[in-house]
């Protein structure tokens, strides 16, 4: 048996074993770790079919930010009363009945297995202005989802700030920590910084993008957020909504510019198009940051530490 | 098998003894700053250890530079999460374990 068979037959073991785990402990933190695992390890099985995009987005988006949002999700959940949880947890049965139904729908309906259209995608990568498919699928031929995409995370930002309005919590937030956590984070925080950048310039050639450099810069700032070296910032403040907007702008503003010239909506000129995207996608990871480290404002931050301060840090 | 083969396999083991001691001791230990200590401390030893091993048997400098930079963004990172957990722990009043 080769190794590699050997790993794919332990991760296809081991899958199904967290995901009942997950389902089945009831112990809300407990489970949350347990659901943090399973997200590394189907990244790690991602990886194994060769998605290494999706193995990317599935460890930095769907195990560490998720992860890090569901913790903060937990005193919340406990204040609910049994009732209240019953129904609710009858409610997402129903609702993972249904995306596992439509799932299977849309599986049945797949046309049968052929080269699909990954010829017609390796054929235009010439003018799309990078060297790497998903790049070339997601910035260019369908970079109307990706437009689309990017306006959902604004709206999914402005409703943040309508359940999580920032109130007087800012004001109970404990100031800096004066331990490692600190100087640990000052250590770490550029390492972020410096990865997003790269994997932004690696996404013209190779697996990496504005989706997954956005998760990573997101994590440094949660980070500084919990150090408490970084202030929540108010939704009212101009710099948030401006680093909130132009992502989008930027998207638009080169979707429309065509129209001028008499062209069609977000057709890329063949020589521009290698910069225009990395332009659309380095304001992006600006973006996205934002809008993942919007779910950690004041009140989640303040909530997450225990009333009053009956425990001092140490000198 | 060349005498460096045999030194990064048995550098590779003794990562993985740590890995294994760290993992008991995070199964076993009483409470959650015991079981951070096993975790943090023997899995960042086993970590350089299967590091070392790797860049023994890697192919360049290049190579074996870069495991050295992943062993210690993994050193990093995991103590600054063994000191945010260790201090969420303490703020929600868990009391350290004591030997009756």
């Amino acid at each position: 048996m080769s190794a590699g068979l050997a790993i794919d037959a332990a991760l296809a073991l081991v899958l199904p074993v967290l995901a009942w785990a997950v389902v089945a402990t009831p112990d809300l933190r407990k489970a949350i770790v347990l659901f943090m695992a399973l997200g590394l390890v189907a990244a790690l099985a991602w990886a194994r079919l060769a998605a290494p995009d999706i193995a990317l987005v599935e460890a930095a988006i769907g195990t560490g930010v998720t992860g890090a949002l569901l913790m903060s999700c937990v005193p919340w959940a406990e204040s609910l009363t049994p009732a209240s949880r019953r129904a609710r947890a009858d409610l997402a049965l129903a609702g993972a009945l249904a995306v596992v139904a439509c799932l299977g729908w849309a599986i049945r309906a797949l046309p049968e297995a052929g080269p699909g259209l990954t010829p017609a995608v390796l054929g235009a990568l010439e003018v799309s202005g990078v060297e790497h498919p998903v790049t070339a699928v997601l910035l260019n031929y369908r970079s109307y989802d990706t437009l689309l995409e990017i306006v959902v995370l604004v709206a999914a930002a402005i409703g943040i700030d309508a359940v999580l309005p920032d109130d007087d919590a800012r004001r109970r937030l404990a100031p800096p920590a004066r331990s490692l956590v600190g100087v640990l984070s000052h250590l770490l925080v550029p390492g972020a910084v410096l990865v997003a950048g790269f994997l932004v310039w690696k996404g013209a050639h190779a697996p990496g993008g504005a989706f997954q450099a956005g998760a990573v810069l997101a994590a440094g700032g949660i980070l500084l957020l919990f150090a408490r070296r970084l202030r929540p910032v108010p939704f009212a403040a101009r710099a948030l909504r401006g680093a909130l907007l132009a992502g989008p702008l930027l998207f638009l503003g080169v979707a429309v510019a065509p129209l001028v010239r008499g062209g069609r909506l977000l057709e890329l000129p063949v020589a521009w198009a290698g910069v225009l995207i990395l332009a659309i996608e380095t304001v992006l990871v600006v973006t996205i940051a934002i809008v993942l480290l919007m779910f950690f404002p004041a009140r989640v931050l303040a909530s997450s530490r225990a009333p009053a301060a009956t425990v001092e840090d140490p000198p | 098998m060349t005498a460096l083969e045999l030194v990064a396999g048995a550098l590779l083991c003794a990562g993985a003894a740590f890995f294994l001691a760290g993992t008991v001791g995070l199964l076993r230990f009483p409470d959650v700053y015991t079981r951070l200590h096993a975790l943090t401390k023997a899995d960042n030893l086993g970590l350089g250890l299967i590091v070392a091993g790797l860049a023994l048997d890697a192919g360049s400098v290049a190579e074996a530079l870069q495991l050295g930079i992943i062993w210690s963004l993994v050193m990093v990172s995991s103590s600054l999460s063994c000191q945010l957990v260790a201090r969420a722990a303490r703020r929600a009043g868990v009391a350290p374990w004591r030997r009756r």
